[in-house]
Formats: structure tokens, sequence, C-alpha cells
């Protein structure tokens, strides 16, 4: 009998499993996949959105104004990658300049800090030289910012692990059942588990589960987008996350600077049925790439190193459906999508001030706040290089060329609490295989790090968990 | 008239064959003396080099890359990678040295072409 | 900081055959920087014969190949270190290597030879869209797999571009007990060797589609098949020639780029042709005093002419430590009408004047051509071929008399006449 069961492992979960680890309990976070960060979580425009776009008085509006404001503090305490680039949605036609000041005004009521119009192409060059000429003018987000949201979602589980919360993954609940103490949960797998509180952040399968339980009528749509990242030689082309002006032509696309150096383009929108269908069709990466052109034409089809889809789970009714259900102690995170990133450390704090107090829990005299990432060996100087080296010898040893990461950084990756597992673990948390070579360097080496890491066969190392084995077998 | 690529050496020269008279093999298109050689072969008895790997022990790699020393039938290509799937070596062992001899009774040796020292 | 006066960054072919010529030229004080745990570069995991037919006169392995060099550099008793990445150059040429062994180490160089060599073109860089799950090689990776790791990647295989690792790699796969399907090409035409797909495909029987592309990726965890379409004059795919090939592996053999990301560091002028360095005759780049050999350089169609190229770099490079002169007057060579590129790119206009080659690759294949050298417009050389193709790399020779004239021309032009593409 555990406390409180939480039903998804995306940047939702992860941050209220966090947030609740500060209290006396025991929590378990169930997750389907083989990471945490596997869903929405990991393919997204990894976006700090200032909060003028959400519709005033909406959920989405609320939590994007809070969360985006814990960010700074935040990312100092969990040590993952943020930064506050500003925001800019840019007006390519005069006659829709008064677009921009709808836009404004939503974000005043919104209660978004410090945002300014600013008007003609000279002016916003002066900030973004590599706009294109069309632009006539843009409204500023001084608070925007970008994350990187994967390193984001790991560093909350870590925290949350190390403060005692338990992580199981290839755990797809099939089942929450009412009992006389709360609820059973029991997955795919033949486990089975009772909680008193069940949180449920299954992210576009959140319907399924809470109209299990609740016997509502949730439909969520999963909303595909493709993604198109560019090398980091071309990530001078942008500072600011660069919006185009929502038009009746479609909300259009953002180019936007990663926390990494890369530059972001996308996403499109096309509603799917399957809630796993994350695959890239040719014809909206084309869509995506010609719309973010308009906002900077220089973007070259050559500097292309990868595409990627993510499905948000958008829902009917178009606002989050946040907290506890009509179902005592059933609480649920129903259709956040975007801005939920954004809003996740707003909605952790929240949902589990309201657990809390359902449950009357107390607080951990020792809660360990801070959490310290992986050592970043690209952006370090010489001088702390040396010393890493120094201390361990691993750090030493390159295994990602492109992105220059050394086989201390995976090492640690794996050994970490809610470490990494697979190909795709490794390359979330440490950036191995993210680079323009996507991974045909580093594939084998880091296949033999994970195997000699895990004492797991080569022929059992998998590139995301479940059956993606990378090699079938030995040859003989 | 068969036409056929050269694969002596990477040219690759398109050769011309006319093989009416398999007693008198005409060969047109090479640059070399070795493009009539490689077409007659290639009517009469074709031949191939065959290169792979065995499993070795006892050494800092895995694996033993090994060639046969010479051309073997075509038809053997495969009596041949069985062979050799079958064997582990121990290291060390160098360049050249006879891994399996005789191979599939055809005459040639399967010899290592890689240093593996002893580890 | 430690001095030295020759820094060579990269122990394959390339490196090892410009370190040795260095020694050959009397320069002792040289260190060959490799960050794989042995030397020989992608030669080690190339097991299959042909290699060496020019140097040695003889076909050897990769790794037969790679010894022979290894062992001269070995007997000459040449510093290197293994398992050591240079992280970083700068123009002054401080070259900035780490190793578990070594910990972070700059070395200042009086010449530095970037012998880095090429990485294959990913997925993302041609854009097929589909599913991410694992399965997807590129030919190289799956070749340090099955030839260096013992592993087989899958059972059953589509292998997109006819290059030589693509061709290769469908034997070797086949020779591992795997199925190779199917093995498309973009063009009409394959980058590959005649004789790669002789050996490696026809012996086997295994398909080759010219004009055809792979348009989408399916399998969720692991590749379960591929969709494949015929392409148009454009090489857009047609839609209605879409087929499924069921399948667990897809490896890419489309292409292979210069690997200059330290290049870029230490401010080296690039080819947006070849993405290696311009060059001068003395392999020498923009910036004085580093020079560039191999497939760095620019991606060679065999191993031999990446060594010839590399001891000339060698060379250079001594010559430069004991203050030979450098020209400030350099003259840009074009490249017309079907010819890519040539290297060097660029001549030095001083007074020396000796035999010079240059080598060069066409965009198409042409039959019936005659590659030819204008100096001020007027035709200095020429040379018929028979068949030019973009897989093999032409080369021309020019006499020192010729060298003269074209030292003192104005403008320089290689390129093709009477080229009609196939």
């Amino acid at each position: 009998m555990k406390d409180i069961i939480i039903i998804g492992g995306g940047v939702i979960g992860c941050a209220i499993a966090r947030e609740l680890s500060r209290y006396k309990a025991d929590i378990l976070l169930l997750e389907k996949g083989n990471d945490v960060a596997v869903g929405t979580s990991k393919a997204n425009s990894g976006i700090v959105h200032g909060g003028h776009d959400a519709k005033p008085h909406s959920k989405k509006a609320y939590y994007n104004v809070k969360g985006n404001a814990m960010f700074d503090e935040l990312s100092k305490e969990l040590d993952f990658p943020f930064r506050r680039n500003g925001s800019m949605v840019l007006c390519f036609e005069e006659d829709l300049v008064c677009g921009l000041q709808e836009l404004y005004d939503r974000g005043i009521t919104n209660g978004v800090p410090g945002m300014y119009i600013l008007r003609g192409n000279e002016a916003i060059r002066e900030l973004e030289p590599h706009i294109s000429e069309k632009a006539c003018a843009a409204l500023v987000i001084p608070t925007g910012g970008i994350v990187s949201p994967y390193e984001m979602t790991v560093a909350y589980a870590e925290n949350a692990a190390v403060n005692g919360v338990k992580f199981r993954f290839l755990s797809q609940v099939e089942s929450v059942k009412r009992t006389d103490n709360g609820f059973e949960v029991a997955c795919a797998d033949g486990f089975v588990e009772e909680a008193k509180v069940v949180i449920n952040c299954a992210g576009v399968y959140s319907d399924v589960i809470s109209n299990m339980v609740c016997g509502t009528n949730y439909h969520i749509i999963p909303r595909k987008g493709d993604y198109v990242l560019m090398d980091k030689t071309c990530g001078y082309l942008a500072d600011h996350t660069l919006f185009q002006q929502p038009t009746k032509m479609g909300k259009g696309v953002l180019v936007t600077p990663t926390c990494h150096g890369n530059i972001l383009v996308g996403p499109t929108a096309t509603d799917v049925l399957d809630k796993d269908d994350v695959n890239t069709t040719a014809e909206e990466l084309n869509d995506a790439f010609t719309k973010a052109c308009l906002t900077t034409p220089t973007l070259n089809r050559r500097n292309i190193i990868t595409q990627f889809s993510g499905l948000r789970a958008h829902l009917d009714s178009d606002d989050f459906v946040i907290g506890e259900s009509n179902v005592p102690n059933f609480f649920h995170l129903v259709g956040i999508e975007s801005p939920g990133l954004t809003c996740a450390p707003a909605i952790g704090v929240e949902i589990a001030e309201q657990v809390a107090a359902k449950l009357g829990l107390a607080h951990k005299l020792h809660f360990e706040a801070k959490r310290k990432g992986i050592p970043h060996f690209a952006t370090m100087s010489n001088t702390e290089r040396e010393k890493l080296i120094e201390q361990n010898p691993l750090f030493g040893k390159i295994v990602c060329r492109c992105e220059v990461v050394t086989e201390g950084e995976i090492v640690s990756a794996i050994r970490r609490p809610v470490g990494a597992k697979d190909l795709d673990g490794v390359k979330r948390r440490t950036r191995a295989g993210m680079g323009r070579c996507q991974a045909g360097f580093c594939t084998a080496r880091v296949m033999e790090i994970l195997s000699r890491e895990l004492g797991l066969p080569m022929e059992e190392i998998t590139k995301g968990g479940a059956s993606s084995n990378i090699v079938v077998g030995r040859t003989k | 008239m068969k036409e056929m690529i050269c694969i002596n050496c990477p040219l690759g020269c398109m050769l011309t064959v006319d093989d009416s008279d398999l007693s008198n093999i005409k060969v047109s298109g090479n640059t070399c003396p070795r493009g009539v050689t490689y077409a007659v072969n290639e009517i009469t008895s074709p031949k191939r080099m065959v290169t792979g790997s065995v499993k070795v022990t006892g050494g800092n790699q895995a694996m033993l890359c090994v060639k046969t020393c010479e051309a073997i039938p075509k038809g053997l290509i495969f009596d041949c990678l069985e062979v050799m799937n079958g064997v582990t070596v121990q290291a060390p062992v160098a360049i050249g040295d006879v891994v399996i001899s005789d191979v599939c009774g055809c005459g040639v040796d399967i010899i290592a072409t890689k240093n593996i020292p002893k580890v | 900081m430690t001095n030295r006066n020759l820094v060579i960054i990269g122990g394959g072919p390339a490196g090892l055959a410009a370190a040795k010529a260095a020694y050959d030229c009397g320069e002792r004080d040289i260190i060959i920087l490799e960050r794989e745990p042995e030397l020989g570069g992608i030669l080690n995991q190339c097991i299959h014969n042909g290699f060496g037919l020019h140097t040695f006169k003889e076909e050897l392995t990769g790794p037969e190949y790679a010894a022979r060099y290894i062992e001269q550099v070995e007997q000459r008793g040449i510093e290197y270190r293994l398992n050591a990445t240079v992280i970083d150059i700068n123009k002054d040429k401080q070259v900035t290597y780490v190793s578990e062994k070594d910990g972070l180490v700059t070395i200042q160089a009086k010449a530095v030879i970037l012998a880095c060599g090429c990485r294959e073109r990913p997925r993302g860089a041609i854009n097929i869209a589909g599913m991410r799950g694992a399965g997807v090689f590129s030919a190289g990776t799956a070749q340090k797999l099955v030839n260096i790791q013992g592993y087989l990647p899958g059972k059953e295989v589509v292998i997109l571009g006819s290059g030589d690792i693509g061709l290769i790699m469908a034997r070797r796969m086949t020779f591992e007990g795997a199925k190779v399907k199917a093995v498309v090409e973009l063009m009409p035409y394959s980058s590959g060797l005649n004789r790669n797909i002789v050996q490696c495909l026809n012996d086997f029987d295994i398909p080759l589609y010219f004009s055809h592309t792979v348009t989408q990726i399916q399998g969720k965890d692991r590749v379960t098949g591929v969709v494949v379409a015929q392409v148009n004059d454009k090489l857009q795919p047609i839609k209605e020639t879409e087929q499924l090939i069921p399948c667990d592996t897809l490896l890419l053999s489309v292409g292979l780029l210069p690997e200059n990301e330290l290049a870029k560091n230490a401010e080296v002028q690039l080819s947006t042709t070849t993405g290696g360095a311009v060059v001068d005759e003395n392999l020498m780049t923009s910036v004085e005093g580093i020079f560039q050999c191999g497939n760095v350089l620019h991606v060679h169609d065999l191993v031999d002419f990446v060594s010839a190229e590399s001891e000339n770099a060698g060379k250079c490079a001594v010559e430069y430590i004991r203050g030979g002169q450098i020209c400030k007057d350099k003259l840009t060579i074009n490249c017309t009408n079907g010819v890519r590129y040539c290297v060097p790119t660029v001549l030095n206009k001083d007074e020396v004047y000796a035999s010079q080659s240059f080598k060069m690759r066409v965009a198409n294949v042409f039959k019936k051509v005659e590659l030819a050298v204008f100096a001020d417009g007027v035709k200095v050389y020429g040379k018929k071929r028979p068949v030019v193709a973009p897989g093999e790399m032409e080369n021309i020779t020019l006499s020192a008399d010729i060298m003269k004239v074209l030292k003192n021309a104005q403008s320089v032009e290689i390129t093709l006449i009477k080229g009609d593409a196939k």
C-alpha cells in the first residue's frame, strides 16, 4: 500500500513527484516507457512561454505566468539548462499590426510583465539581424525563455528519487479500481499496487485513465507536431524565440535557438488518431521549413541534422483539467498541452499542496532541494576540464565527437538515480548522439558502456526500451 | 557475346567477351592483360577472394579478420564462410598466419589479415 | 604547453603516410594524435580486399594496408598517442587534446596536418520521414558493429545509397547470414566502383534499384519496413510507385562529409563544394602552417590516392617548418561545365615550377569527354576520357612548362569539353 501513485513520468508527473517528495509519504511513479520524458516531454519546442498567448482567465494563462516566474530559481536549484532569451511575435503585414496590439493586451490581462511592441524592420533587425526584411512589427516578450525539456524532466525525477520517490518503468497502467482504502492500480505486466491517492499525469493517455475512474467522457486528440533541428553552425540565426503572428492562414511556426545552441524549427499541427503516432512526413517537414523561412530566409536545408515529431494532448474543451476529480482522492491532469512545460513548476507545487492537504502529510525534516547535474565537459574551460580528468580519467575519453561528450558523463548518466538504461536515455542526459552525425560515430561505443555498466549483453541494449534492440545477435 | 565488368582492380573496365568458341575466347575493352584472364576465368571457372572474420580469444579484439590467400571457386563461398564460423583462434596472431588450411579442400588457405597481440 | 614541430591529427591512412613522409624528409619532432585505441583509422573496419594496388602493387585488405604504414611509422620511432581526441586547434597552431592517460594537453606546433578523415551523412541530412525506431544505421556504423565488435545489426536489410560502403556492406551482411533485400540508389548511376556492384551485389542476386529512394521508415520500436519509390528527373519521389519492403534494418550509405569542425575553429577557409579546406599545391590551407590531406580535404575513391596525397602534405609541412617561402599572391582555379571541384584549389604565383597533379570529381556521368585546362582562355592541356563518373576521382598531371604558363595567367579554368550528360 502506497500513499500516492503517480501515473506518467513526463514533466508534469515528475514535477509533482518532486514537489510531493518534500512531504513524508510513500510515493510510486509508474511510467509505461523505459525512462522518464519519453512522450510529449521529449519532443516539443522547449519554450518557456511568456504567457501572452493563453486565453485570459484560463488555467493555461494562470499556470503559464506563475510557472514562467519560477524558472530562474528552479533551473539553478535542479541544475538544468534554461535561458531567458526573450520571445518575439513577428508581424509581416502592416495591416495586421493591430493583431499584435491584441496579443499585447491579452498579455497584460494575463499578467505578463515587460512586453513592448517594436515598429519597423530596422528596429527589429537591430535585435535579430537575420530576421526577414518583411517583418514590419514585433511584440517582444522579455520573459520568454528556452529550456531543455527532457533535462528538466530528468532533473525533477532525479531529485524526486533522491528524496525517496520510487520509479517503476515499463509499467503501462491497465486499470485503476476504487477500493475501500483508495485505489488498486494494475499494470500490463501484472504488477498491482494499492494507493490512497492516485494522480493521473498520463499525457495523451490521461483521458483514458480518467474516464476509467471517473466515468467521464474526456477526449484527447493527439495533435502531432513535426520539428526540424538545425546544426549548431546556424545557431547565430536567432537569439530570441521567434513566433509568427497567428493569421487566418494558420498559427505559423517558430524558429528558436535551443539551450544547446541549435536552431529548432516547427511545429506543424496535425490531429492524428493513434496516440503513439510520431511518424514524421515529408510534406509536414517541408511545410514547417518553408514557413520558417518566412521568419528567417537564410535557413539552409543543408544544415538540417534531424527531424522529429511529438504529440500534444489536446482536449476538446481547450483548457487544462487540473486537480481532484469528482472521485475523491483521484487527482488528474488532463489535456496538458502547450504551455504545459512552462506551467509544470507551478502545477507541481499546487497539486502537491492539494494532495498533502488531503492526506494531511507533514513536511520532511530533511528534504534535499538541490540537485547537481552531470558535468558538462563541452562547455567547461580547459582548467575545469583538466581538474575533472584528474579526478576521474574517464572524463578524458571523448565518446561523442560532435557534441564532445566524455565517457565520464555517460557513466554518470547511467549510474545516477533514475539513470539512463538505453541509448536514447544517454542521449537525452548527455547529448551523446545528439549532434550532426546523429550517433553514427558513438552508437557502438555508448552500447559498450551501457553493456558494461548495466551488466547486460550487447544484444539486450536498446535504443529506447521495449523491443528497440540495436543488434540482433553475435555474428558467430 | 557477353559484357562484363572486370573486377581485378578498382578501374572496373567494361569488357566485351566473345565466348562463341570456348577454346578461343576473345576479349576487348581491357586496359591490362589481367582483364583477359579475368574474362576467360569468369566464363570457364569464376573465382572470388573471400574476406571475413573468425572469433579470437586472448587478445584485445573480439574478431580477427581473415581472407583466402587466393581466390576460391565462386560456388564455395558459403561453404568457406561456414567453416570460418566454426573457428576460434588464440591470440597472438600475425598477418599471414594460416587460420584454416586448405579450406573446403580447394587447396587455398585462410590467413589472418590483422596483427592481434596477446594481452 | 609543450612545443612540437609537427602535429598530425589523425592516425588513419592520411596521418600515417604524412608522418612517414615528414620523417623521411628529415623531420624528427613529430607526434600523431589518434582518437581510437589503435592506429589505422577506418581501414581497420574495412576488412574486404581491394586496397593498395597502386601503392604496393598488390591487393590488400584494409587492416593489411594499414599495417604496412603502421609498421613504417613504428620502425621510424614516430611518436603517437592513442585514445587522444583533439578538441580544439586555433589559428596560432595550438592544438588541445584530451586522453585518459595524459589528461588535457595543449601543444604549440610549428605546423599542423589535419588528417582527420570524414564522417557519414546521417538520416536527418537526407530528410527521410517516418518513425524513429532502432534499426537505422549508417553503413559505417554497421560495418564497425559487424567487423570489429562481431554483432549483427539486423536480419533483413535494405540499403539506401550505392556508394562503396553500402555495396561492401551488402555483401558483408549477406556473408553474416542476413538477407539484403535491395539496394536503393537515388541517382540513375552508382557512386560506387563498378567492381563492387559486380562482386557485392550481382554475385548474390541483390537487386539494385536506380532512380529510387526511401520515402518512409516504418516501425515504432524497431524498423519493420521501408517504403521505396521511384523518383522523377527532379529526384522527387513518384507517389504511385511507392512499395513497402518489409525489413528490420535500413543502412544508409548516402555520402561522406569531411570532418572539419577543427578546421573551422582554426578559421581555415573551407570549400562549399567539398566541405574540405581550400588548399594550394602544397596542401596548405588558408591558415599558414596548417595543412590538410586525405578525406578531410576531399573524399577520395581509393586509399592509395589518400596515401600519395598525404605523403606530399608531410613533405610540404617539413619544407614549411624549415622556413619555406610563403606566397601571398594566389590564383583560384575555376571548375566549370561538369567539373565539380579540383584539388589544389588555388595556386601560388611564385617562381617554383614543378610538374603538378590535380585531382577532381565530375558532377555527372559523361561519355567521350576531354578534361581540359585553360589559361586566360587558351587551352593548355587536354586529356580524352571515354567515360567519367562522379564515383571516380579524375587525375591529371601538368608538366612544369604548363605550370609555368598557369602561374603567369590571370585566370585558370578546368573544364569538360563535349560532355553530354548520359
